[in-house]
């Protein structure tokens, strides 16, 4: 649309579809993080999320658009920025006034693109199919199962470990930056930027510990 | 000699202007979409004539040689500007104004244009708040005020230290508005090289384009002036390393006659020049005076040990200091005039007492005031007011608030702290008061050709107060110039376009082009800078503070023959059809070559002492300007007639009805 | 001290440019950063070539003409300070330093060291003023009472020079420090607020056309910006623009 061509509104719009991400991710890592100690909530809320219509067909689009609208768009800002300035500098002190992750979103973000193509592959994708496309009999606790077997290979732990690495990174600028880009930035920013540098290492964290976890447990 | 016709209407002072404005003729507003008006400079005198003119309907063409209006001069002032509100209460009017800018400019101004002046100042905050200027407000949220030197009220209007920036954004951004609809075509980094003079009318311009180097013709019923002052002629000053006289001398040499070259203003706390390859004074504001006490070593060998750094000004005792402002000027102290401050400074370091390398410094100490604020505020807090540390810790913070960022920014550039050791200053050239004469609509002896801002002559006399240039500026932009240039536009409603193939601008054309071929073919031996620099420094030594006939008469020989030498042996490297800043520089040099002789010839000529004019023939006793009314109270205009030396000077006998010519004294 | 420069020369907006390599020995400590590149170019000069461009006026940083990006940072190393207010103590014997333009699409390069910034310009015509007639006949200037705090941030934000700096240090380029901080001046004056919706929306449209990048907030122009322009009024003006969207 015509208001989706000014640099404000489509930072604007990345930043709630990033912002939205956040509190899937925060969704997503606590019914994850339940795997570790307890197979059976983790069965139940899987199998909850996996067979409300609600969920699966409102929420699961929704999630859907909002990753590939925060991707195309985070390409075509790049794009735009990066012709921004048709001649480089033969020196440019970046470091010198800004950090690594806020000038990098562009490769973080792509690290975890090529994450979700994993995970996508590893769990959407056979979820799919299982749901969709072969009829099974319902099972409410397949989930566990399935899941943990994911960790088996260490190459896709050490995989998965590592994007969460960029996530974090990710987040660390992503997360504080949205805010700034709806316009909040005020007596509270201070407090609120702890939060996210907070969540930002925690929440990957608990990712990278839920996958070894499952990992070492086998 | 002939005598000038300043035009100014009949009637009681008070009067005059509402007079004139109601009798003046008016150009329809139709009409004026038919006219076309050139305004050179963009600082705050020619970025409000432009604003001003365009929203009246003129067609305006602005012209500056910076890359954007924004970056006018202008911009540079610190302190504030005037206007009679008398927002304090404390009994200020548009007279008292009046009566302290005649006086303060030791009565050399025409009375009714400081009047005028005076009675549109308030005005002009009116106006800016409504542009959204953010003046500084107090927690009622209304306007403050603060107090500068010479007067005896608060009418000083202030954007902490960036007035005059705050005022330029003002009248750039009513600028913007006009350009945005088209009723101001901008031509900025275009430098204007010749005016344009048709049937005894201004017509137009000739421009050369700074970034393709191409000379460009512009035609419009009448050319307005706000270039600005040319105290670069001292190569050092705290001007603008751009500022120049070209386009007010072009005009000189097209008929208009230059008023006062030689009233200069000296600031007297500027920071002092530290090398050979300094090319920029700046200013410290004068408000520090308040506050910090001037002083340099009673004793010549104190003063040696100092400048070899053997000695440091702290160690030296209260009784080895001779503080000579407060010595020399017991009711005043260190709040003298500028200019009496300056020479006060050249006084002592002339007599060997001077503490920086050169010896051409003076101290500028904080010590006292940091221990008083102090102790009040020991006081206050119910601290240990004995205690010296805390005492200092507590003054350093008052000091810190007041003048924190002047003190900042002089510890960047000397990378001294000022809160341990005095400051070092030294005076500086800082504005010119003399300019293109006007008369009282402000047109130039061209007709069509109008100066203002610090480009003419007008307001200041032989000297300036503080804070009054920028009301200067923006009164003859905003309130003046609009009116009065309809006068004279009502006779061209119906002239038509002036077409740009007219011989005259053929011949003018021809001129600039000739000049720069000139340059770039010399092949010399020496850069710009090099002559420049001496005609500084012969400026300086001999045309400076103190003038006498001796050195003024050297000088007018040694400039002439600085200006032969520059046109055989200067060098001008690159090519004239591009950007090529050492030939800008040199257009510009070129005519400082020619107005220092006439300025040293003005001064020669002025056979008394008054404001920023100090001739050392003419001093009282102890040492103070001696003024002489009877034969020098006119203003000096000069014609040229090919070359300086030649000019022929016309007189404007100052008449002064309203105010009594009294001898300042600050004793 | 002896130094090496690193200095962008360009003949004009055709020509490609290159680095070349300088020496220059006897720098005081105590010289401008701008001294020492007029030492640099009478040099030149005298030895028959073409002194290096660069743009400058006031040089005791107000202006906003000086624009140089030294080592790979607007304005040199020290913060809170133009390229004219640096000195050479900053730097040591034997240092190299690299001196570039400011680099963005929007302020090409005219020679050497200097550079077209009409961009900005241009985004002040589509609506950096009140529309106020200029002939007087205002109401008086207390009858607009500004609360204190509000003139104080206003003032703030209109200190900025118009470097570009934000510009130059922004890895997109983006003009957003420059535009935010007029679009805030104004926003916050009662006089300003009359026309906030369509100054904004204009002025943006036209920061865009220009082809200065998208912020993501990196934080450098605010770091670099020599007259410390907060990020604050990037905030503001995102939130001043979506509701001056929303409105219409
Ligand atoms: C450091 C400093 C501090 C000051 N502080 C104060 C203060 O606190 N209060 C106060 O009242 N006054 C102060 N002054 C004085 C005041 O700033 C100036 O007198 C005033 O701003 C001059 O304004 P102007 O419009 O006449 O000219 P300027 O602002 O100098 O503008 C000149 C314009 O003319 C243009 N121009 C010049 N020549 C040409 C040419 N040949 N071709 C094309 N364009 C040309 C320039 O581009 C520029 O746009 C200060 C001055 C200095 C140096
Ligand atoms: C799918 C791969 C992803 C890519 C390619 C990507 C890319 C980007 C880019 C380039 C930006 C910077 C945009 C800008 O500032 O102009 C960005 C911002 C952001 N991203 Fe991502 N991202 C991805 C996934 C994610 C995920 C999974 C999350 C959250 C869990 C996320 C959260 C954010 C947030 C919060 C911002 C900040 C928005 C703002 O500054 O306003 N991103 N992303
Ligand atoms: C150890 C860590 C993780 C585990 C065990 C895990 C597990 C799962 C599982 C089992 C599913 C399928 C559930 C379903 O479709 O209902 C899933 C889907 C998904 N996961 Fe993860 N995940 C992990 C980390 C992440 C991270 C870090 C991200 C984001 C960056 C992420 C993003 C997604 C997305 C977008 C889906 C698709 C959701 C949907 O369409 O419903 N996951 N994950
Ligand atoms: S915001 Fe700062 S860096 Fe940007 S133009 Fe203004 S003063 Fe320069
Ligand atoms: S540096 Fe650039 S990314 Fe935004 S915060 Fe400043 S404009
Ligand atoms: S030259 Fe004016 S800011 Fe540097």
């Amino acid at each position: 649309s015509g208001f989706l061509k000014s640099t404000i509104a489509r930072k604007f719009a990345m930043a709630l579809s990033g912002l939205f991400l956040v509190i899937f991710l925060a969704q997503h890592f606590f019914i994850n993080f339940t795997s570790v100690f307890s197979a059976e909530t983790f069965n139940e809320l899987s199998h909850f999320m996996g067979t409300n219509p609600v969920v699966q067909y409102v929420a699961q689009p929704i999630l859907i658009f909002g990753v590939i609208f925060h991707f195309v768009m985070g390409f075509v800002l790049e794009i735009k920025n990066r012709n921004a300035r048709n001649i480089s500098y033969a020196k440019f002190s970046g470091g010198a006034n800004s950090t690594w992750m806020s000038r990098n979103m562009i490769w973080s973000g792509l690290v975890v693109l090529a994450f979700l193509a994993l995970h996508f592959y590893d769990f959407w994708i056979p979820e799919m199919v299982h749901k969709y496309v072969e009829s099974h009999p319902e099972d409410a606790t397949r989930y566990y199962a399935e899941t943990v077997e994911k960790f088996h290979d260490p190459i896709r732990t050490w995989a998965y470990v590592i994007s969460f690495v960029f996530l974090a990174m990710h987040l660390l600028h992503g997360f504080q930056s949205s805010f700034q880009s709806i316009g909040f930035n005020n007596i509270y920013s201070r407090g609120l930027k702890a939060f996210t540098v907070a969540f930002a290492i925690l929440i990957p964290l608990g990712f990278i510990f839920i996958a070894l976890y499952h990992h070492l447990n086998q | 000699m002939a005598t000038l016709d300043s035009k100014t209407p009949e009637g009681s002072i008070s009067e005059k202007w509402t007079n004139h404005k109601n009798k003046i003729n008016l150009v329809n507003p139709a009409n004026k979409r038919s006219i076309d008006v050139i305004v050179v400079g963009t600082g705050l005198a020619g970025g409000s004539a432009a604003a001003t003119l365009a929203e009246l309907g003129y067609n305006v063409k602005a012209f500056c040689f910076q890359d954007s209006p924004r970056r006018a001069h202008s911009i540079a002032a610190q302190g504030g500007i005037n206007a009679a509100k008398n927002y304090q209460g404390d009994g200020d009017s548009t007279h008292r104004l009046f009566y302290d800018t005649v006086k303060g400019g030791d009565y050399r101004s025409r009375e009714s244009n400081v009047y005028r002046l005076a009675e549109v100042s308030a005005n002009i905050i009116d106006q800016c708040v409504a542009q959204g200027v953010p003046f500084a407000r107090e927690y009622g949220g209304l306007l403050d005020n603060r107090s500068f030197g010479g007067v005896l009220v608060s009418r000083t209007f202030y954007a902490k230290g960036q007035t005059g920036q705050q005022l330029l954004l003002g009248a750039y951004s009513a600028m913007n508005r006009q350009i945005g609809r088209g009723k101001i075509k901008m031509y900025n980094r275009h430098e204007m090289l010749d005016i344009v003079v048709v049937d005894g009318k201004a017509r137009g311009i000739i421009a050369r384009n700074l970034i393709t180097g191409e000379i460009e013709r512009h035609s419009a019923h009448a050319v307005v002036l706000g270039t600005g002052g040319y105290g670069n002629v001292f190569y050092l000053s705290t001007n603008a390393m751009g500022s120049n006289v070209t386009a007010a001398w072009k005009a000189h040499k097209r008929g208009a006659y230059f008023a006062n070259p030689c009233y200069t203003q000296i600031h007297p706390t500027c920071i002092p020049v530290s090398g050979d390859h300094q090319s920029k004074l700046t200013l410290m504001s004068e408000s520090l005076r308040n506050d910090g006490r001037i002083w340099v070593p009673a004793k010549l060998e104190d003063a040696k040990a100092i400048r070899e750094g053997k000695l440091k000004p702290t160690e030296l005792k209260e009784e080895d200091r001779d503080y000579y402002l407060e010595r020399r000027y017991p009711s005043f102290g260190n709040l003298v005039p500028r200019d009496v401050a300056s020479r006060a400074a050249k006084e002592r370091c002339d007599a060997g007492f001077g503490v920086n390398k050169t010896g051409e410094a003076v101290y500028l100490d904080f010590a006292a005031a940091i221990e008083r604020y102090g102790r009040v505020e020991a006081r206050v807090r119910h601290l240990d007011e004995n205690d010296a540390q805390l005492v200092k810790k507590l003054g350093t913070e008052v000091v810190a608030n007041k003048y924190g960022n002047l003190f900042q920014m002089y510890e960047k550039i000397v990378d001294q702290n000022p809160y341990e050791t005095p400051m070092m200053i030294y005076p500086a050239v800082h504005y010119t008061m003399g300019g293109i004469w006007v008369d009282y609509n402000l047109m130039t002896t061209i007709e069509g050709c109008y100066a203002i801002g610090e480009a003419n002559f007008s307001d200041h006399g032989a000297n300036r107060l503080g804070a009054s240039a920028l009301m200067q500026g923006l009164a003859d932009g905003y309130f003046v110039l609009p009116y009065t240039i309809g006068n004279y536009l009502a006779n061209d409603i119906r002239t038509g376009k002036i077409a740009t193939d007219l011989p005259e601008f053929e011949d003018a054309e021809k001129n600039v082009r000739s000049q720069i071929e000139h340059f770039m073919n010399n092949m010399g031996g020496k850069t710009v800078d090099h002559f420049h620099k001496r005609l500084g420094k012969i400026m300086w030594d001999k045309v400076g503070m103190a003038r006498n006939a001796q050195g003024l008469n050297e000088a007018i020989t040694e400039i002439a023959a600085l200006r032969d030498e520059f046109y055989k042996d200067v060098r001008v490297p690159g090519t004239a059809d591009g950007l090529n800043q050492e030939l800008e520089k040199a257009m510009r040099v070129a005519d400082f070559l020619e107005l220092g002789e006439l300025f040293a010839k003005d001064a020669l000529h002025r056979n008394e002492s008054c404001g920023g004019h100090f001739r050392e023939e003419y001093q009282t006793e102890d040492g103070e300007a001696l003024r002489d009314d009877e034969n020098f109270a006119y203003v000096a205009a000069w014609e040229y007639k090919g070359k300086p030396s030649e000019a022929v000077l016309h007189k404007e006998e100052l008449e002064f009805e309203n105010i009594k010519l009294v001898t300042r004294s600050y004793k | 001290m002896n130094l090496t420069l690193k200095i962008w020369r360009q003949k004009d907006a055709n020509h490609k440019g290159k680095i070349v390599n300088y020496k220059i020995s006897d720098i005081s400590p105590d010289m401008s950063f701008l001294d020492m590149l007029d030492m640099l170019n009478e040099q030149l000069n005298n030895k028959g070539e073409e002194p290096v461009s660069f743009d400058h006026d006031c040089r005791e940083g107000i202006c906003g003409s000086c624009s140089l990006q030294i080592n790979g940072e607007p304005h040199g190393p020290d913060r809170m300070i133009t390229t004219c207010q640096l000195h050479m103590r900053t730097f040591k014997d034997g240092d190299t330093i690299y001196i570039e333009p400011f680099r963005a699409k929007a302020f090409p390069v005219i020679k050497d060291l200097v550079v077209d910034r009409s961009s900005f310009d241009r985004i002040q015509h589509a609506g950096g003023f009140i529309s106020v007639n200029t002939s007087g006949n205002t109401i008086d200037a207390n009858a607009i009472p500004v609360n204190k705090h509000d003139a104080d941030k206003a003032f703030d934000a209109a200190t900025c020079i118009g470097c570009g700096a934000c510009v130059a240090a922004c890895k997109n380029a983006s003009a957003m420090l420059f535009v935010s901080a007029k679009v805030s001046q104004f926003a916050l004056l009662p006089q300003g607020k009359v026309e906030a919706t369509d100054r904004v929306l204009n002025m943006v449209r036209q920061m865009d056309e220009e082809g200065f990048g998208n912020c993501s907030n990196t934080g450098a122009c605010e770091i670099e910006c020599p007259k410390g322009i907060s990020l604050e009024n990037i905030a503001r003006m995102n939130r001043e623009y979506m509701s001056a969207s929303l409105k219409g």
